[in-house]
């Protein structure tokens, strides 16, 4: 199906299944122990051996001895693999660097070998005693430093890096309001709750992996070209995953390692990263500098805006697009956006969750409450002002849908943002400071082709098979929802079956990209199966109606079991799409509104409670697409308050990597969260007729927990995390 | 995690004659530090003396009006007692403020008084560490420090004991009891049971290889009012930037102590003396001779500004 011409009247908008609030589908099996996850498929398998990683121990410079002597001699050993002896390996598409290393190291905690054993105990003992010389190289680890001479460097190949719209420099120069901060965001680690696992097993040259992945196809055709084999020789499976947020988008070291591990042990291998090895082996979301500049007139009009950021990465790595949303979320006739990429040798900086908006928003919607004070309005009042219905470098493209204004204005509403006082530092609960903080959220939404097969069985059953992933979202559910809404059976009629490389590849789950596409995949093969079972039946498809069960055409009418009683009907499509996404921009919008206590004396931040109003398209499911919107603030208070990656610049790695020293919030620091999804549908985007919440529920957080923390304490602070040794001179004296 | 022998130990003296015998021997109880630094081989015995089966799980009164608590009580009972939420409410305080409810279930006294360091640099085996290989240079002195020892330390090592039930018991002028392999026992105050570092930081404690914690005792109780702040980036299951342990009098004198800042629960009694003249003037004394990093600078002012909170909960 080619979605090419704006969606009209489909059996989605009956909205009996879709649009209605499931709880998952797949919840019991997960809080029974029962969906295996990637290291758990021991039980189709006999034989498991355990392979180990040794990282490297330095961030650059090359291996010149390698021996694996002693433990090749350990307890229960059954094989060591390193370069030497991995044979040709190839470097996949998706990652900036290879998944190997040796004898170039690369990164700290490259994998450099992996060591395979009966046990686990026992891979990980002899692991231990892989002996490993270095030649240390020099190495840039300094993104301040390396920026000095940073060219601009666009997010994709023929990007220059730089956008303008009319004369930002003059425009600026004039305004009579105007705004000129940096602002700073830290590496993240993903910190999933399910490091990297995967199990391998070889049939002879065909390979069957189990693994940890948001997106099959790009996965599985990786790890053939890391191989050097045949896709069509390797079955990809993923059908739970324990979380990614990016850091799964790709393939990664353990899937490789288990493969090579498996073939030298002649054995099925399972290799799960530990996790003081996530933070410098994964990828990560690299730190930026950013430079915004607003210009205005006194009643608010913003006259001119840029926005600046370098980051760094490895060679051949791409930059974090941290200005894009700035081209597109607020109005100003004169603009400037632009990146520098620097060359680093930390570890490969790669998408984590809503890349490019969720570090820019941390700056951006600083800066906005900053220029609104300057210009003595309320902050949300200058985002309205300054809101446009139509893309600022090109007027007669006009956005799909944008509500951002009754994001803001109804969340205001709700909020209680009226009780706001505007002057900082003014309201006190006992010990604690308090203030409100807002921003704006932002995320476009992307289409991607995607393909699904659906059965109907003899017994009436619905069966969807498609290589999309369930990454804790909610995959299941929606699917089988829409399965259920297009041919009219029960939620319960519908069997889902995901994550395997042998069905129809998906959108897959990434960008907030996967429930929109993937569902609109499902959406055409059903739209197939609809007509295949009212030619079965002799009926004419186009007044064919499903419901409660049946098909039914003008006085006839027919059950779907007896439909499939002479054998069962598949039908497989995919949803490709035209160029509406360049006529129109497809976006999500939403507003975060955050309320803080300071402690005054210790300047300890917690969080008292937070709102997020989204304008997102159809929300298929309310509950899980809620559940995926209270994550993303969750996360975004992380990136608010704690979360950085530390940088050691001598030795070129991230030091506090593990859980105990990364901290992310715990429950504790969450209080009472609230959900608004304003009722939308957008015909532009797919038949579903919806977007994506997922990395929308995170974009702005950050801005609007630091706008509250300016309110409660008066002190601003343009560097993330706003930990307290950053602040705690400037809060007013108590002893 | 290397390959270890392991016994359970029936009785003391035979546990602490185990451990004696052999340099790389260690005790375990809950194992909730060791077990994770054998994991990543900080921590490499190659035998392990399980002592969860001697007993010393009793919180007994002492003649002279204190607590004896057994050397395997857990912190969650040691935490819910009800003597000792009413007699030393900093103790209780101190206790649940760290780790998790999980973790407290499982670690015992002692265990928490041994607790090792969470530097990041000892955490890791391909750093540089004193503490972790003595003689080998320590990469955390110009790295990142910002968890770090900001007094006490020493040009070997900037870590920190990373504790709180310690902290309060050093308020507490507690007591550690030790039993050894030849079957003498002694009572170290607390205030000498953890070594400042010098050129020895592999050395947490004046403890002999061997020698057996089987209690810690509280002297009869101070009165007071109670308080442990703890400052931390997270509003739980992290360790104290700064933590303050206190025992204040309604005439304003007391006891403090600081956690997060030095090698060992930080007092100091002529510090002590200076809390009716308030905050600054304590901390100016308790921290004199400090030598803070550019990372951890800001733990001075915390400390200053977290005993200015407690005091002035203290007056309301």
């Amino acid at each position: 199906m080619k979605f090419e011409t704006a969606a009209g009247t489909n059996p989605i908008d009956r909205m009996k299944v879709v649009g209605r609030a499931h709880t998952r589908t797949d919840g019991p099996l997960k809080t029974t122990g029962l969906a295996p996850y990637a290291y758990e498929h021991q039980r189709d398998l006999e034989n498991v051996a355990y392979g180990y990683v040794v990282g490297a121990a330095v961030a650059k410079g090359r291996v010149t001895m390698i021996d694996t002597t002693a433990a090749k001699a350990a307890p229960g050993v059954l094989a060591v693999v390193t370069a030497a002896d991995a044979g040709k390996l190839g470097k996949g598409k998706f990652n900036t660097v290879k998944l190997m290393g040796g004898p170039e190291v690369d990164h700290y905690h490259q994998a450099l070998a992996v060591v395979v054993a009966n046990t686990f105990e026992q891979a990980r003992a002899a692991a231990g005693l892989v002996r490993i010389d270095y030649a240390r190289g020099n190495g840039r680890f300094d993104l301040d430093a390396a920026l000095k001479t940073a060219p601009l460097t666009g997010a994709e190949k023929d990007d220059k890096g730089e956008d303008r719209v009319g004369k930002f420099e003059s425009a600026f120069a004039s305004a009579p309001v105007k705004l000129d901060a940096e602002y700073t965001t830290p590496d993240h680690s993903h910190a999933m709750m399910e490091p990297f696992a995967s199990i391998a097993t070889w049939n002879g040259d065909a390979l069957t992996v189990w693994t940890s992945n948001q997106m099959i196809d790009w996965g599985r055709t990786d790890l053939a070209i890391t191989l050097n084999m045949p896709k069509e020789k390797i079955t990809f499976l993923s059908p739970y995953v324990g979380g990614g947020f990016g850091g799964k988008l790709f393939l990664r070291s353990d899937a490789v390692m288990a493969a090579l591990g498996a073939r030298a042990a002649g054995r099925p291998v399972k290799v799960a990263m530990s996790r003081p090895f996530m933070a410098n082996n994964a990828t990560h979301r690299p730190a930026t500098r950013q430079r915004i500049r607003i210009g205005a007139t006194q009643d608010g009009t913003i006259t001119a805006i840029a926005h600046e950021s370098g980051s760094g990465d490895q060679p051949d790595g791409g930059p974090e697009a941290a200005v894009l949303q700035t081209n597109l979320l607020y109005a100003g006739a004169n603009r400037l956006t632009s990146m520098r990429l620097a060359v680093l040798d930390l570890p490969e900086g790669n998408a984590m969750r809503a890349p490019g908006e969720a570090p820019g928003l941390m700056a951006l919607e600083v800066a906005m409450d900053e220029m609104a004070e300057k210009l003595r309005m309320d902050p949300i009042a200058f985002r309205v002002k300054n809101d446009t219905q139509v893309d600022p470098k090109d007027p007669k493209r006009k956005f799909s849908q944008r509500q951002l204004v009754r994001c803001l204005t109804e969340g205001a509403q709700q909020f209680g943002w009226s009780r706001r006082n505007a002057t900082p530092g003014q309201v006190r609960d006992g010990r604690w400071l308090v203030g409100m903080g807002v921003a704006s959220a932002f995320r476009n939404h992307m289409n991607m082709p995607s393909g699904a097969r659906v059965r109907l069985g003899r017994d009436g059953v619905v069966t969807v098979e498609t290589d999309m992933t369930d990454i804790g979202t909610g995959s299941y559910t929606i699917i089988a929802q829409t399965a259920a809404e297009m041919m009219g059976v029960p939620l319960e009629t519908v069997v889902v079956k995901l994550g395997d490389s042998s069905y129809p590849v998906s959108a897959g789950s990434g960008g907030q990209f996967g429930a929109a596409n993937a569902t609109a995949g499902v959406y055409a093969a059903c739209v197939k199966l609809r007509d295949a079972v009212a030619q079965r039946l002799g009926y004419n498809s186009a007044d064919a109606v499903f419901d409660g069960g049946k098909v039914t055409s003008g006085n006839r009418s027919a059950t779907l079991r007896q439909a499939a009683s002479a054998g069962e009907l598949v039908a497989e499509d995919k949803v490709e799409f035209g160029d509406l996404d360049k006529t129109w921009q497809l976006s999500t919008f939403g507003a975060h509104f955050v309320e803080v206590g300071v402690n005054a004396y210790t300047g300890a931040i917690r969080l008292r409670r937070m709102l997020a109003v989204c304008a997102a398209g159809r929300i298929i499911n309310p509950t899980t697409a809620r559940s995926q919107v209270i994550g993303a603030m969750t996360m975004g208070v992380g990136s608010a308050l704690m979360e950085e990656l530390a940088v050691d610049k001598r030795f070129g790695f991230f030091v506090n990597h593990d859980l105990a020293s990364y901290e992310v919030p715990v429950h504790a620091d969450i209080p009472h969260q609230d959900v608004i999804f304003l009722d939308e549908a957008d015909d532009k985007a797919n038949p579903m007729k919806a977007k994506g919440v997922g990395e929308l529920g995170l974009c702005g957080v950050g801005g609007a927990v630091a706008n509250a923390v300016y309110n409660a304490t008066g002190v601003r602070i343009r560097d993330y995390p706003l930990t307290l040794d950053k602040y705690l001179d400037r809060l007013p004296a108590v002893a | 995690m290397r390959a270890f022998t392991y016994e359970r130990a029936r009785d003391a003296g035979a546990a602490a004659r185990a451990v004696a015998a052999n340099p790389s021997a260690k005790f375990i109880a809950g194992g909730t530090n060791l077990l994770d630094l054998m994991k990543i081989e900080v921590e490499v015995p190659t035998h392990l003396v399980d002592v969860q089966d001697l007993g010393f799980d009793k919180i007994e009164a002492t003649r002279d009006g204190g607590l004896r608590i057994g050397a395997l009580v857990t912190n969650t009972n040691l935490a819910a007692d009800a003597r000792v939420r009413r007699d030393y409410g900093v103790l209780t305080r101190a206790i649940v403020a760290g780790a998790s409810g999980q973790l407290r279930n499982k670690a015992s006294t002692a265990g928490n008084l041994l607790q090792r360091t969470r530097c990041p640099y000892f955490y890791d085996t391909n750093m540089a560490c004193n503490k972790r290989r003595p003689g080998s240079g320590c990469a955390a002195i110009g790295g990142y420090s910002r968890q770090l020892g900001v007094i006490g330390v020493s040009d070997a090592c900037i870590a920190t004991f990373p504790g709180d039930m310690a902290v309060a018991m050093r308020v507490l002028d507690a007591a550690v009891e030790t039993v050894d392999g030849t079957g003498a026992r002694r009572s170290i105050p607390m205030a000498d049971f953890h070594r400042l570092w010098g050129d020895r930081p592999d050395q947490d404690t004046v403890l002999k290889q061997g020698e057996l914690i089987t209690a810690v005792t509280l002297p009869k109780p101070l009165g007071g009012k109670h308080f442990y702040e703890k400052v931390r980036d997270r509003a739980s299951y992290a360790y104290a930037l700064v933590s303050v342990a206190a025992v204040i009098q309604p005439d304003g004198t007391g006891r403090v102590a600081f956690g997060g800042v030095a090698p060992k629960p930080w007092r100091v009694e002529a510090a002590d003396a200076l809390l009716p003249r308030g905050a600054a003037a304590v901390t100016a004394r308790a921290f004199q001779g400090a030598t803070p990093t550019k990372d951890n600078a800001f733990k001075l002012p915390l400390a200053t500004r977290a005993l200015a909170s407690v005091l002035a909960e203290a007056k309301a």
